[in-house]
């Protein structure tokens, strides 16, 4: 048995109270003392579970340990080598299933907040202007990647670092895909994102925002005038539950809901111009990220009543248990064992209303998750006047249908070897095009491995 | 990819021509489609219609009216002056066949997208017949322009100021029931506002003549990633930024399309209130400084 080396160090948070007002950040970081005092909790132990459990196998005890020995520059070069954005997956990566989750410590609920001491470590450096030297050797190959996502923005920081002239085509009018109008600011502030973009294009990464490609220039076109492509477009299409009432006013995609919010500042509506209607009364489907996402945000929009309609229970959702416990700390009802029927609206097209349906759980499905069963007869109406629907997005078809040579499974996903190369020569993909909706630090992962690849292609003579 | 003003006219009271320098756009453009525009950091984004592409220019051109905030902002820029963003062509081109004789309709800023169209339609060979409309003379927008590409054209205006009075939606019920035309149109294409479209599809349906509009809804992103814009072809849902934004008109559920459109009006509202109520104090300022100014002048 392992003795607990004291309690795990408290999280300053604003208060749910101060929250619900604003998008600013929840979780306040933490301070030099305290990630010392988190550090130094630290047992050192041998095998390095957290290590083995990351994704991208970040070297999570050298790190800790330069940070209990206040070597906070040391323990930021050591955290950037492995993982360029540490602020970023610091604030998105779910810990509890990786690092944290296998720290001996956490046993007993005292596991080591590895993901707050990595957002210290990279917020004490960008507070400061520390940045890692980068001395760049030009090659002449011109790489073009495709979405300025996280697999995308790692694909282009590893391959300009190698000297590759690279240019990322984005869609939207700002780089960072889902981290610019996915989460929240009060999850992952802009400004974090906004600095890590910076820095790409400090070291000479080039980004044609407005630009889809597919529309703006022909996918082969694309591939005779650079040497090699990656593909990170993400899974940015919204899914649709298909049932009645999805067209009334009031109801929403999680995406739509987000992005008008995120991307387009939203809540600062008459400083900015995009408009959002929530009513007092909003009804969020599903369980995941980015249903907490869009209830909080429905609680900041001044919702005075939002829940979090699910058709299994706690146990089986997929979201952070950090964002669960916020959401809930700031008034989210939890109702779960219920699916949606029927969208129910007035003579104006306004949403009024879900009919929805009491589910148990029965045996496990494909997922290995129980499956939900409705309950005949249960069906019951809830008051609503803002409907959400978070129920998972998709690839985006638009740019399948550009580049119909692509070879992509049943679920519009493209296909991919074990080094990410598709089926055409020069054209690598990672991310959520590939894996459906899965996260950042995976993406990351991705994003790293095929810059690896398309540098064995495009330089062999460096491999000897 | 800001887009600078090369040229600015005032087509009409509320409907401005902008030439706009986008190299990016003006050499994919088809007719059909659409760009996304976002006039400054902190505006919204809005889809416009491209009247005209000069890839050689590399340049193309909005038509648009004044309607809320965005469109007032977007109308004040002067020639030289530059729009933030600006995203296209999106959307799937018009299909562009052979099809022999072809009614094109177009109402108020409709007009505007319906000119390559009908530009495109007469180089493949087909007879084109216009039929284009607005509330009176004044607010008539590229009628020369349509005149010069079309087989024939004809005017309606709701104060019979130029052309017929009555709706171009008149003119089509009887142009279908005359002896040359009776049975041989091929296709009829209708854009404008949206209960003029749904009037089409009204009268076309029992002639069955296949028939198309160009839906124009509430987008943010315009690649499919928002489902701002979904529209009902029945049960089916699609998305008029990637699947549209052109669809059978006779299946299109006009009612729903109408009523999404309404889903913003109030914020809508006030933003246009508020910005009017900053214009006119800023033009109260300008007032007071230009006084002062003679004031001291005269005193000298």
């Amino acid at each position: 048995m392992i003795k607990i080396r004291g309690q795990r160090v408290p999280v300053r948070e604003l208060s749910p109270e101060q929250r619900i007002k604003n998008f600013s950040s929840v979780p306040l970081g933490y301070s030099a003392e305290e990630a010392v005092a988190e550090a130094r909790r630290c047992i050192q132990c041998r095998g390095a579970p957290c290590e083995v459990n990351c994704p991208i196998h970040l070297r999570v005890l050298d790190m800790i340990r330069a940070i209990a020995t206040r070597q906070f520059k040391e323990a930021f070069f050591l955290l950037k080598e492995d993982n360029p954005i540490p602020a970023i997956t610091g604030r998105v990566c779910p810990q509890e299933s990786q690092c944290e989750g296998v720290c001996p410590l956490a046993q007993d609920g005292q596991g080591i907040n590895i993901g707050k001491l990595e957002a210290f470590i990279a917020d004490w450096a960008r507070e400061r202007g520390i940045k890692e030297e980068i001395v760049i050797k030009e090659r002449p190959h011109r790489v073009a990647i495709i979405g300025s996502g996280p697999a995308g923005l790692i694909c282009a920081y590893d391959l300009r670092r190698w000297g590759y002239q690279v240019t990322v085509f984005e869609a939207l009018h700002k780089a960072g895909g889902v981290l610019q109008y996915g989460i929240p600011a009060f999850r992952l502030p802009t400004e974090v994102v906004d600095y890590e973009i910076a820095l790409l294009e400090e070291i000479g990464v080039n980004f044609q925002l407005n630009f889809f490609v597919g529309q703006n220039i022909a996918f082969d076109e694309l591939r005779h005038k650079y040497e090699a492509i990656f593909i990170g477009t993400g899974a940015g299409a919204p899914l649709f539950l298909g049932i009645e009432g999805e067209h009334l006013k009031g109801v929403y995609s999680a995406n739509e809901f987000l992005i008008r919010v995120n991307l387009m500042k939203a809540y600062r509506f008459l400083e900015y111009d995009t408009p959002i209607v929530c009513g007092d009364r909003a009804g969020v489907i599903g369980a995941g990220n980015v249903a907490m996402d869009a209830a909080r945000c429905a609680r900041r929009l001044g919702a005075r009543e939002v829940f979090i309609l699910y058709r299994r229970t706690r146990k089986e959702s997929p979201a952070r248990v950090e964002e669960i416990h916020h959401a809930l700390e700031e008034g989210v009802t939890w109702m779960e064992l219920v699916a949606p029927k029927r969208i129910l609206g007035d003579e104006q097209g306004w949403v009024r209303g879900i009919e929805l349906v009491r589910m148990k759980l029965g045996e496990p499905d494909a997922s290995g998750r129980p499956r939900p069963i409705p309950i005949e007869g249960s069906e019951f109406v809830l008051e609503l006047d803002t409907v959400v629907e978070a129920l998972g997005t998709t690839p985006n078809r638009l740019f399948l249908k550009h580049a119909p040579e692509l070879a992509v499974n049943r679920w519009g996903l493209i296909q991919v070897d074990e080094k990410l190369q598709t089926n055409l020569k020069g054209v690598w993909a990672g991310g959520d095009a590939v894996r459906g909706n899965a996260t950042v630090i995976l993406a990351l992962g991705d994003g790293r491995q095929a810059a690896a690849a398309i540098h064995r292609v495009l330089s062999p003579e460096k491999l000897g | 990819m800001k887009a600078r003003i090369i040229t600015r006219q005032k087509l009409c009271p509320d409907i401005f021509w902008y030439e706009i320098s986008a190299p990016h756009v003006a050499c994919r453009f088809q007719a059909g489609q659409f760009v996304i525009i976002q006039v400054h950091e902190r505006g919204e984004r809005i889809p416009l219609t491209v009247a005209e592409a000069h890839p050689e220019r590399g340049t193309i051109v909005l038509v648009f009216q004044v309607v809320g905030k965005t469109t007032l902002e977007l109308s004040l820029l002067k020639e030289g002056e530059e729009i933030e963003n600006c995203v296209g062509p999106l959307g799937n081109p018009s299909e562009i066949n052979f099809f022999g004789q072809v009614i094109c309709v177009g109402g108020g800023t409709g007009i505007a997208c319906l000119l390559p169209i009908v530009r495109a339609l007469s180089a493949a060979g087909n007879e084109v017949i216009s039929l284009i409309g607005s509330r009176s003379r004044d607010y008539l927008i590229l009628e020369d322009k349509i005149k010069a590409v079309s087989s024939s054209l004809f005017i309606a205006t709701d104060d019979g100021t130029r052309g017929e009075r009555g709706l171009v939606t008149d003119v089509l019920e009887r142009i279908l029931e005359e002896e040359e035309v009776r049975g041989k149109i091929q296709r009829v294409i209708a854009i404008g506002p949206p209960l003029m479209m749904r009037k089409v599809a009204e009268i076309t349906r029992p002639h069955r003549i296949k028939t198309i509009v160009s839906l124009n809804t509430i987008m943010v992103d315009g690649t499919g990633m928002c489902g701002s814009c979904r529209v009902f072809l029945g049960k089916a849902m699609k998305l008029a930024c990637i699947d549209g934004p052109e669809f059978d008109a006779h299946r299109v559920n006009f009612d729903d399309v109408i009523s999404r459109l309404e889903m913003f009006r109030a914020k809508e509202r006030l933003a246009w209130a508020v910005y009017r109520q900053q214009l006119e104090a800023r033009q109260m300022e300008i007032k007071t400084k230009v006084r002062a100014k003679e004031g001291t002048a005269s005193h000298d």
